[in-house]
Order: structure tokens, then sequence, then C-alpha cells
């Protein structure tokens, strides 16, 4: 299925993990890596799927409690993403897929077990957050700030051997303080669904991981920069 | 006050009643809107039982889902007027505000069609003890605050299971609309065909897996699966219980309203109404508060389409002319806050025409049709929209308030 030269990018359980135009973030990463020339595979794997281990990069998206306690099985049933992650894979989860990396979360009142891919846990917060995410994200993975949705009723606790993937300055994220996590090439992230299209600095640093490349071309970012600058000043006053 | 559902209310309804119609009256007047909300508001405050003593004695209809609920609470108020007048809360205003206003308004009626918001039907359902209740479709629908799918499919099953008295007409092709229908005895299937299956790929059920092939669904686990529909769509024309197929002559555009046509008849069928004498009428909704109407602006024929999730932009596509399109996005309270669902909407059909955008959330839009490979040009307002296309048809696609804001230029058009 897959060739040697193409970038891959699997999306794990549409059927699942797919409640708020989480298709985005893989349509956008296959759009910014062919227009650098990259040529770009893309699969989606149902959850009655075997998951290939051997992709460039993985997709999680977000899902409600059902779902996700189900894929949480299945994908531990399945061992496949935790030999692409062995193999130096990259994983990008957003919202219930980020929960699911972690050692434990809640879904229907119950604690399920996690994936263990990342030092962390969630429970359930005192209340929902729902609104716009936006931080100033870890200096190390130079980007520019967050910006993002959010809407969940997690709180997520993080271990040491994960960092933030940011400091929250609208919204709550992790319990108000931080946002998402990353260690290696593995990140996540409260801000849900197509997150990639308010940061496609932050596609571009997962196309980075999936390559080896320090550097790729520029492109285009007219509309995604208005957006941006649009939506930080929305929260702003608000 | 002499009319006969109003003849046998308890004086505190009469008065919350006369009241209410009043409000209605000024508030329009006043040029505040419809009226169908704040009329209803009052009467509730003065008698929380109105819409209990104003559905009294009434032959009710309840329409329900996520989309198509307007549209088809009008085409079927239209069936369902073969047998006498019928009080229909028209301008979609479908929580129980609006059913009361609906109602004071229309005075005695022996029938209602009501259209009601999916997560007051059970509370609905209590206040007036309809006859039928149409179940049309359940789907993605402003997350942010709306609850989610699974959720509100069992909230209407525990609310039909605790009423089996009710004639429910409910849509055989949604697993999540069947889901919710078998907790009845007494259902009449139809089938008005699924565009939109992103909702429905885990069984509400046991939480399998749901396979699909060609018309038909099943859970691969527990005994859910597509029951055999008594009402169906073929061509332009609906199919009956009895196997006879009646030619649908619609003014409003769409292989989706031919199944919401579809609908309108089963419902009507529940009253007694036979389908040959409930077809001509259809065609009389010409557009639905706004919905489908079509305007002259400068020698642009702009026909006005509301499309609010996912599934309902699906649908949009498939009824719009190949002609210039301006897509208009807001994301106010009424819309949901969250624009994350234009990732969940394909808009490829727009290649190859003449694609503007505007409303609050543009920039969202260009991000996405960016990434869809639609070219599209930004415009500031409607007016810009409309000269920017050359003379002929212009199709406007546009969320909740983003197509109230395009209505109120249109001067409210209806």
């Amino acid at each position: 299925m897959s060739t040697d030269s193409a970038i891959s990018i699997v999306w794990i359980y549409p059927d699942l993990l797919s409640t708020y135009g989480d298709r985005g973030n893989m349509l956008i990463l296959a759009r910014r890596a062919a227009l650098r020339g990259f040529p770009v595979q893309t699969i989606e794997v149902r959850s009655d799927q075997r998951l290939p281990s051997t992709a460039d990069i993985y997709l999680l998206g977000g899902g409600e409690d059902g779902p996700q306690a189900l894929a949480a099985q299945r994908l531990l049933a399945d061992g496949g993403l935790h030999r692409a992650v062995a193999q130096g894979s990259v994983v990008f989860a957003v919202c219930a897929g980020y929960q699911l990396l972690g050692g434990s979360f809640f879904a229907k009142g119950a604690k399920c077990g996690g994936l263990n891919l990342l030092d962390l846990n969630s429970d359930r917060g005192p209340s929902r957050a729902v609104g716009e995410l936006g931080g100033t994200i870890d200096p190390r993975l130079g980007l520019p700030p967050l910006t993002g949705f959010e809407n969940h009723g997690g709180r997520t606790h993080l271990g040491p051997s994960v960092a933030p993937l940011a400091r929250v300055t609208t919204g709550i994220g992790n319990d108000g303080s931080t946002e998402g996590a990353w260690r290696g090439k593995l990140l996540g992230t409260y801000s849900h669904g197509p997150a990639l299209a308010r940061n496609p600095a932050l596609a571009d640093l997962l196309l980075r991981w999936a390559t080896g490349m320090d550097v790729l071309a520029p492109l285009d970012d007219t509309w995604s920069d208005r957006l941006r600058a649009e939506r930080t000043a929305a929260t702003a006053v608000s | 006050m002499t009319d006969g559902n109003t003849a046998k209310m308890p004086l505190r309804a009469k008065v919350a009643s006369s009241v209410s119609r009043t409000a209605a009256a000024l508030s329009r007047a006043a040029g505040r809107g419809d009226g169908s909300v704040i009329g209803g508001w009052i009467g509730l405050k003065i008698d929380p039982d109105l819409l209990a003593h104003l559905a009294n004695g009434r032959a009710i209809a309840l329409v329900s889902g996520t989309n198509g609920k307007t549209t088809t609470t009008r085409l079927t108020a239209a069936a369902v007027g073969v047998l006498g007048n019928v009080a229909t809360n028209s301008f979609g205003a479908n929580m129980p505000t609006g059913h009361t206003s609906a109602l004071a308004k229309a005075g005695h009626t022996p029938y209602a069609v009501l259209e009601v918001d999916e997560h007051y039907l059970a509370q609905v359902i209590a206040a007036t003890t309809p006859r039928v209740v149409a179940l049309l479709n359940l789907s993605r629908d402003q997350l942010d605050r709306a609850k989610e799918v699974a959720m509100m499919a069992d909230l209407w099953r525990t609310a039909l299971a605790n009423h089996p008295d009710i004639l429910v007409v409910a849509n055989a092709d949604d697993p999540m609309v069947v889901y919710a229908a078998v907790a009845s005895p007494r259902v009449t299937w139809f089938s008005a065909g699924q565009r939109w299956h992103d909702d429905s790929w885990v069984c509400p059920q046991c939480g399998a897996p749901i396979e699909r092939q060609a018309d038909q669904w099943w859970c691969v686990n527990c005994p859910l699966r597509r029951p055999m529909p008594q009402w169906t769509v073929e061509d332009d024309g609906v199919i009956d219980p009895r196997g006879a197929w009646h030619k649908v002559n619609l003014q409003i555009p769409g292989k989706v309203n031919v199944g919401n046509a579809a609908t309108a008849l089963a419902v009507a069928a529940q009253f007694g109404v036979r389908p040959t004498d409930a077809v001509g009428r259809l065609s009389t909704v010409t557009s639905v508060a706004g919905r489908y109407a079509q305007v002259m602006r400068d020698g642009r024929n702009i026909r006005l389409l509301l499309a609010k999730n996912p599934a309902s932009w699906l649908e949009a596509f498939d009824m719009v002319d190949h002609a210039p399109t301006l897509l208009s996005i807001n994301a106010r309270d009424p819309d949901g806050l969250d624009t994350s669902w234009l990732f969940d909407v394909d808009f490829s059909p727009l290649r190859g025409r003449q694609v503007l955008i505007t409303g609050d959330r543009a920039y969202d839009l260009a991000v996405r049709l960016e990434v869809n490979d639609v070219p599209f040009r930004h415009v500031l307002s409607f007016d810009e929209a409309v000269t920017s296309v050359p003379p002929g048809r212009l199709e406007v696609i546009a969320n909740y308030t983003a197509f109230q804001d395009i209505r109120a230029e249109l001067d409210r058009v209806n």
C-alpha cells in the first residue's frame, strides 16, 4: 500500500473519531506536503480494519464517549500504533484522541485505560470547556501562538516525561493553565477538529518531523493569516 | 374569544391567550420580528399550562429532526388542510413559545401541525398529546451547545416509549431515528433517502459498526437494521403503502424535498387523508420563511437556500443550478460558535462556477475552500455580491443568522 517515497498519512478510525471536521487535519497536511512537491498518500482506516504500522503520520480525532472507549479497546488490541510510535512515526491527536494517548480517561462515567503513549491522565472537570482556546506554544517548538476551539468535559494532568504544548491565554485546555502535550514526535491538543486550519505552522512542524527536513519551502498563507488575526482580535475583546 | 378551543379554557388561559396574540401583533407592528416568539413567551408567563390548554381538542402532528423540519411542516400542513383548517408555526419558531403563539393566533382549528426543535420533543409531546409524531433525521448540528447525536436519540426513544398511543412516522434510512422509533409499537416507516452518513457508523443500540449496502443498513452485532419502509420515493413521485405512485409537482427544489413530500403524505394519511387528495396541495408551497425564495434585484434572480449543518449543505449543493453562488457563514449564538464543521462538508461540487464568500466567518470558509481547491472571491456585503455577478441566477447558501441578514436585505422575503 505505501510507497517509500510518499509521505503516508493515516487517519485512525474516522468511523469512531470524527466529530468536528477532523478530516480537515488530514486534508491540510496532504495539501501542504503536495504543494512542496512531496508525493502524499492518505489512508483512512476504519475501526474494523488493521492499522498499518509503517505510516509516517497518524491522526486521531475527537469523538463522543462511547466511540472513544471503543477506539481505545481496538487500538490496544491492534497494537499497530504502538509499533509505529516505536519506529518513530509522528502522531497528532486532538480532543478525545489526545486523551486516548494517555494512561487513562473517563467515558460515560467510568475510568478507561488509554494507550499509555504519553505520560498523562484525564478525568472529569467541574464544568465543560467550550469556546475559543489560545496559548503561547513551548518555545522549543518555535511556533507562533496556538489558536483553536475546544469542547470537552475533561481535565488532563501531565506527568514529568511530557511537556505542555502551550501556556493558556484563552480558554481552559488541560486545566486552565497548560494546554496539550508533546514528547518526541507525539503531540496532542484540546484545540479540536481541524486544528491545523488555524495553525499552519503546526502542520508544517508535523511535516518536518515526518520528513526529517529542518526547513520547508514557504507557502502563501494569506487566508490562514487573516483567520488567525481575526480570531486573535475576537478573543482579545471578549 | 368565541372560538371552540378557547371557550372551554380556564379564565387565566383565556387572558394569557389574548395577551399573547396582542403581543405578537405589537412585535410585528414594531418591526421587531415575526412576533412568533414574544407572544408565546408572555402567554406562558401568565399561564404556564397555556400550550396544553390551546392544544386541547385539536388533532395534532409534531414534526421533528435536525433538518427539513420547517419545510416538512409546511408541506404537511398543506396536506392535512384537505380536512379543514390547520394551525401551524410556519415561521420556524419551533420551541414551546412558538407553538403557543401559533395556536393562540390561529384560534379554533380542528388540526395543528407543529415543527418541534428536537431538544423539546419530549416536553411538547407531554404538553400537546399529539396524534402523530414525525421523526425526520438526526445529525450533528451546533455541537458546541447541542446534545450529541446519540444522546438525542436516547431522549426521543424514552419519550416515545412513554407514549405508546402516538402514531409515529419515522425515517427508515436513519439508524438514529430507527433506534428511537422502535420504542413505539405504532410506527409507519418512510424512506426519504439520506445523503449524510457520518453520524451513524456506530450502532446506537450496542456500539458495534453499522454496515451499508445500497439502501440497506444493518448492525453487524445486534438486531437493529433498516425496517421495510411503507412510503418511498421513486423519481419525482411518492409510492404509498398500497404501491400506488403519485407524481409530486413541487415548487421547491431538490430531491430532499420529494422525500419531505413523502413524509408529509405519510403523516396526513394518519389523519385519514388519501395521498391522491393531498398531493396536489403540496405544490402550493413555494417558499418557507425565506427558504427557496426567489427575488429579482438589478437583473439578478436571487434564490435563497438555508444550510445549517453538514447534512443540509450536502442537500443544498444538490439543489443549486450551475450558476454563480454566494456562500455566507456566521457563528453567532443561534448558529453555534464553532466553525469546525466546515471541514465536514465537501465543497467540491461548487468547482467550476463563480463562488463568492461573505459573512462574519468568511475567513474560516476561505481556508476551507482553499484546501478544497474551490476558487473564490471574498465580498464585504450582499450588495457587492449582487454587483459582482452577471445578470441571471445568483444562488445564495447561508447558515442561520447569515440567512436572516440577507433576508433582511431583501425586505424579509418569505
